[in-house]
C-alpha cells in the first residue's frame, strides 16, 4: 500500500499569484484558533497516539500489571523487558538486516530510477510513450499479487534466504512510483540550462552527472525517503523469501517474537515499541519530505 | 493538488528544445554518430531499469498467468496441465466468494467512513493556528508505523482480556465488552477500526495539502461577497478540492483489494475465515503457497490482478479521466 501512496507526484511552478497558502504564511502571523479546534485536534491526536503510547508503556509494566490491569499505567516501572531486548543478537541482526535490505533498495531505486527518467524527460526516440505507459502500469501491480509467482522466480534463482531476493523485487516495485514522481521534476528544468552545458561543450552524459543529478536532489531525497520507509516496513515479500531466522527482518522478527512468546506480553510491547522507534526517528528528520512526497508537492 | 495537476501536461514542450539542442543541425555524417550515440546513451541510461523491472513485475505476472492452468506443487516442470480447472474450483469455492465480500465490505467501508471524518478535520485544521506542523506531525504518525506493529499492538489491545475491554470496564461502560477479534459479528468492525486508525491520518495529509493549493483569494472574495462559512465549503473548497479527494478514493480503493498484511497478523491465516475477516490476499496465501498450490494460488493471483486491474480502469476512465491525464497516460495531444 505505501508503494501506491504517491500517485500524484508533481513539480509545480507556480505563478505568482497561485503561491500556496503554506508559501506565503509566516510562522509568527499564525494564532491561536479557537477552543473548540483546539478540543477536537487534542481529541483525534490522543485517539492517534493512544495505541502507541499502550505499546511504549507496556513495555514497561511486567506481566502479572498486565494481567490484572491491562490498560492501567506502570507501577512500578520495569526496565528490565527493554533491557533484555536490546542485549538480545537476534534484535541487533534484524535491524541490521532491515537497514542492509532498505539502504540498497534505496540505493538501486534511486539510480536506476533517475537514469530511466532522464531518458524519459529530456530524450525524444521512438516508444518513449509506450516505455512510460509501462513503467506508469507498474502502479497497478501492487507486489500482493506477483507475490506467488515471485516467490517461484526468487526460487529458480536461488535467492531464497538472502536479502538480495527481497531487495531487487523492492527496486523494481519501486521503480514506478519514483518514474512518476521525477520525470515531470526533470522535464522542469528549464531548457536553457542544457543548451547553455551543450554550447559549453558538455556530452550528454557529462550533462547527466554534471547538472541533472544535482539539479534533482530535492526529488531523489522524496523518492528514496517513500522507497525506504516502503523497504523497512515491508512484510509480505520477506515473509514469503526469509524463513532463516538469521535473514529475517524487523517485521518478520516482530511477527515471530509475538508469537513465540505470546505468553510473555510485556516483552512482545518492548519489542514492538523497540521496532518502531527507527521508522519514528526516520519520520521526524524527514517528516517535511515525507508529507511533501506523498501528496505530491514536491517542489525543487 | 487541485493547482498541481495541471503543470504536468504542460512540460511536454521541454524534451523538444533539449533534442534540437545537442544534435548539431547540418553535417550528415555527424547528425549520423549522434543518432547512434543517442542511442547508446538511451540504452545504457534505461536498460538496468527496464531490465530489473520487466524481470521482477511483468515477467512474474507472466509466469502467474502461465502456471495458473497446471496443478503444480511448486517442483520441478509444471506438466499437469487443468487448463481452466484451476479458475473453476476458484468460483465455485464459497471460501472464495467470501472473502470478495470481505473485500468489498473493506472497499465501501474506508471510503465511507474516512472520508467524512477525514474531511472535516482537514477544513478544520486548515487555519493558520498555533501547533498546527505539529498537530500534522502526530496525526500521521500511525500510518508511518509498518502493519506488523499495528497489528501485533492492536490484536493484544483488542483481546478478550485486553486494553480496550479493560478500559470499557473502567469508565463505566462494561456492558459494551466484546470478543472485538474472535466474534464473527464484531472481527469486520474491528478490523474497520483498525484500518480506519491507520489511514486517516494520511487521508488528511493529503486533504491538507489539497486544501492549501487553493487560492485564498476565491473565499476572500466569497466572504466580501457575503457567502457564509458553510457556503464557501461548499461551492468553493469542495469543487477545487475534487482531485485530490478522487486521488485519495483510487488509493484507498487499490489498497483495501491488496489488504494483506493486518488480518495475516491479528487473525492469521486459519482464524481469518471462521471471524469474517479473510481477503482475497490471505485467501491466495493460504490456499497457494501454505498448502503448497502453486499453480492454484498463481491462478487466484491472476483472478485478483484482473479484479483490481478492472475496478482501477473503470475508476480511471469515469471518475479519475480529467485528473490524471498525463500522470498514469502520457497524454500525446
Amino acid at each position: 500500500m505505501s508503494a501506491m501512496t504517491s500517485l500524484k507526484p508533481t513539480p509545480a511552478k507556480p505563478t505568482r499569484k497561485m503561491v500556496p497558502r503554506a508559501a506565503r504564511g509566516t510562522r509568527e502571523r499564525d494564532k491561536w484558533g479557537s477552543p473548540a479546534t483546539y478540543f477536537i485536534a487534542f481529541l483525534f491526536i490522543a485517539l492517534c497516539l493512544g495505541p502507541v503510547l499502550y505499546i511504549v508503556l507496556g513495555g514497561f509494566r511486567d506481566n502479572s500489571q498486565i494481567t490484572s490491569s491491562p490498560a492501567g499505567f506502570p507501577s512500578p516501572c520495569r526496565f528490565d523487558n527493554y533491557f533484555n531486548v536490546l542485549i538480545s543478537s537476534s534484535f541487533w541482526q534484524q535491524v541490521g538486516n532491515s537497514a542492509i535490505a532498505a539502504v540498497t533498495t534505496t540505493i538501486g531505486v534511486v539510480v536506476l530510477g533517475l537514469m530511466v527518467s532522464y531518458v524519459l524527460a529530456l530524450y525524444h526516440f521512438r516508444g518513449r510513450g509506450a516505455m512510460y505507459s509501462l513503467f506508469a502500469a507498474g502502479l497497478m501491480f501492487p507486489m500482493t499479487v506477483a507475490i506467488t509467482p515471485l516467490y517461484i522466480l526468487i526460487k529458480d534463482l536461488g535467492l531464497m534466504n538472502s536479502l538480495a531476493g527481497v531487495i531487487l523485487p523492492q527496486i523494481a516495485f519501486g521503480l514506478p512510483v519514483t518514474i512518476i514522481i521525477l520525470v515531470p521534476f526533470l522535464k522542469a528544468i528549464p531548457d536553457e540550462i542544457e543548451e547553455a552545458a551543450s554550447i559549453d561543450g558538455a556530452s550528454r552524459l557529462g550533462f547527466f552527472f554534471r547538472m541533472i543529478v544535482p539539479l534533482s536532489v530535492p526529488g531523489v531525497v522524496t523518492t528514496g525517503i517513500l522507497a525506504f520507509l516502503a523497504s523497512w516496513n515491508s512484510y509480505l515479500l520477506p515473509l514469503f523469501i526469509l524463513s532463516n531466522e538469521a535473514t529475517y527482518t524487523l517485521p518478520l522478527g516482530v511477527q515471530s517474537f509475538a508469537s513465540q512468546y505470546s505468553v510473555d506480553t510485556a516483552s512482545v510491547l518492548a519489542f514492538t515499541s523497540l521496532s518502531m522507534i527507527p521508522a519514528l526517528i526516520f519520520f521526524t528528520l524527514f517528516e517535511r519530505r515525507i508529507v511533501g512526497g506523498l501528496t505530491g508537492a514536491v517542489k525543487g | 493538488m487541485a493547482t498541481d495537476q495541471r503543470p504536468l501536461a504542460g512540460t511536454q514542450k521541454t524534451g523538444d528544445g533539449a533534442h534540437r539542442a545537442s544534435s548539431p543541425a547540418g553535417v550528415r555524417p555527424a547528425k549520423k554518430a549522434a543518432d547512434w550515440r543517442k542511442r547508446l546513451e538511451i540504452t545504457i541510461l534505461s536498460g538496468p531499469a527496464i531490465l530489473v523491472f520487466v524481470g521482477f513485475v511483468i515477467f512474474p505476472v507472466i509466469l502467474a498467468a502461465y502456471y495458473g492452468f497446471f496443478r503444480w506443487k511448486g517442483y520441478g516442470p509444471a506438466t499437469d496441465f487443468v487448463g481452466w480447472g484451476n479458475y473453476a474450483i476458484i468460483f465455485a469455492d464459497n471460501a472464495f466468494h467470501e472473502v470478495l465480500a470481505h473485500n468489498g465490505v473493506i472497499l465501501v467501508l474506508s471510503l465511507v467512513i474516512q472520508l467524512p471524518i477525514a474531511l472535516v478535520l482537514a477544513l478544520l485544521l486548515n487555519q493558520k493556528i498555533k501547533g498546527r506542523s505539529l498537530i500534522r506531525v502526530l496525526i500521521f504518525v500511525p500510518y508511518i508505523i509498518s502493519e506488523v506493529i499495528v497489528g501485533v499492538g492492536w490484536g493484544l489491545m483488542l483481546q478478550t482480556n485486553g486494553a480496550v475491554n479493560d478500559l470499557l470496564e473502567s469508565i463505566g461502560l462494561g456492558a459494551f465488552q466484546a470478543d472485538w477479534l474472535s466474534n464473527p459479528d464484531i472481527a469486520m468492525g474491528s478490523l474497520m477500526l483498525i484500518i480506519s486508525w491507520k489511514y486517516i491520518g494520511f487521508a488528511v495529509i493529503l486533504f491538507l495539502a489539497g486544501l492549501q493549493g487553493i487560492p485564498e483569494e476565491l473565499s476572500e472574495a466569497a466572504a466580501i461577497d457575503g457567502a457564509s462559512y458553510w457556503q464557501i465549503q461548499r461551492h468553493i473548497t469542495l469543487p477545487l478540492l475534487g482531485p485530490t479527494l478522487r486521488t485519495w478514493a483510487f488509493l484507498s480503493i487499490i489498497g483495501s483489494l491488496q489488504l494483506f498484511d493486518l488480518v495475516f497478523i491479528i487473525w492469521g491465516q486459519y482464524v481469518a475465515s471462521t471471524a469474517g475477516v479473510s481477503t482475497m490476499a490471505t485467501y491466495m496465501v493460504a490456499n497457494g503457497r501454505t498448502s503448497g498450490n502453486f499453480g492454484y494460488g498463481s491462478a487466484v493471483a491472476v483472478v485478483m490482478f484482473l479484479i483490481s486491474l478492472v475496478i482501477a480502469l473503470t475508476y480511471q476512465r469515469f471518475v479519475l479521466r480529467r485528473d490524471t491525464a498525463g500522470a498514469l497516460t502520457e497524454r500525446q495531444k
